[in-house]
């Protein structure tokens, strides 16, 4: 399996499980977690300062040889993604880009058409663009053209830990695109990690399921394992499911026979 | 002199971007400065003399999926 690399935005990744830097009790879990996870990329935020409180530096809590994936969140347009990924640029955290765009705050639903514009700019600008949606072919296939890293679709609304509930259109990515497909969102366990890799999702972004499991180092763990798995057994190939049982021991050639 | 913090109107004297983020107590590792919607890198806040009208943000990283 070590000959197994992800390439993501020109840069090789030996795991397949992204992880993210929100909701944690508290951020002396977060080395923790990376450790026991061997996630290699992790997702940070970028928000006003509190002037009135003292911050601390969630950088400090991310090792150096853990690979930055700087979010837009909080944009609602086009306009305020290329401004967020702009700054967190310049403030030194490399390349790569989350997009997220979102105006519906019930679901938070991502707006794939603003995720479209924002990802046009910033790629020609030489930005590694991961673009955050709905699973749709017709705009995946846009996001290549417009040179996209990666496509990144939801499984479930963020944070609801429901699974793979946009499955089949998951899978009309994967089976189309030429850019990696990662899963992210929605992802509440472990098996449903397994499962995303099993159908030949080239990684997974989890944030919450890891943060606020009550041991999210073990959590980590659990899920570096159940992405392995998948992915082995995706590599495998798998055996066909059927409607009939199809014996495993031989029907003919028992003791009176 | 009045400028905007972080979308807030202050009364400030005039002063330099690193005297500012100083009198506020800011940890200046993990600051992001926007002025007026640019980026002003760190090396660059001492010389950086704010003006009236200025429009400041100040940003960090904070956890986010």
């Amino acid at each position: 399996m070590n000959d197994d690399v992800l390439l993501l935005g020109g840069k090789e990744f030996s795991n397949r499980l992204l992880t993210g830097t929100g909701k944690f009790g508290n951020h002396g879990q977060i080395p923790k977690m990376l450790a026991a996870s061997g996630s290699q990329m992790i997702t940070v935020a970028l928000r006003r300062v509190d002037i009135s409180a003292q911050s601390e530096n969630i950088l400090e809590y991310i090792p150096k040889n853990v690979t930055l994936l700087p979010n837009t969140s909080g944009a609602r347009n086009a306009e305020q993604a290329v401004r967020v990924a702009r700054i967190a640029r310049e403030a030194g955290c490399g390349d790569f880009i989350k997009i997220e765009v979102i105006t519906d705050m019930k679901y938070l639903m991502p707006d794939n058409w603003e995720t479209l514009k924002a990802t046009e700019i910033l790629a020609k600008e030489g930005f590694q663009v991961l673009p955050y949606v709905l699973p749709d072919l017709p705009l995946a296939k846009r996001l290549e053209d417009a040179g996209a890293a990666a496509v990144m679709p939801l499984g479930a609304p963020i944070g609801t830990n429901r699974g793979l509930e946009t499955k089949p259109l998951i899978a009309m990515l994967i089976e189309n695109a030429s850019v990696p497909i990662v899963v992210d969102a929605g992802i509440g366990k472990p098996s449903q990690a397994a499962a995303a890799m099993e159908m030949g999702a080239d990684a997974v972004l989890v944030n919450t399921a890891i943060a606020t499991a009550r041991d999210p180092e073990a959590m980590g763990r659990a899920f570096d394992l159940a992405v392995k798995a998948g992915r082995a057994a995706y590599l495998a190939e798998m055996a066909e499911a059927s409607t009939l049982a199809r014996a495993s021991s031989p029907l003919t050639g028992f003791l009176d026979e | 002199m009045n400028i905007f913090v972080n979308g807030n109107k202050e009364r400030i004297e005039p002063c330099t971007l690193a005297q500012l983020i100083a009198w506020k107590k800011l940890d200046a590792g993990a600051l992001v400065i926007e002025l007026n919607q640019q980026i002003i890198k760190q090396e660059f806040w001492p010389t950086t003399e704010l003006q009236d009208g200025d429009r400041l943000e100040m940003l960090s990283f904070v956890g986010g999926g």
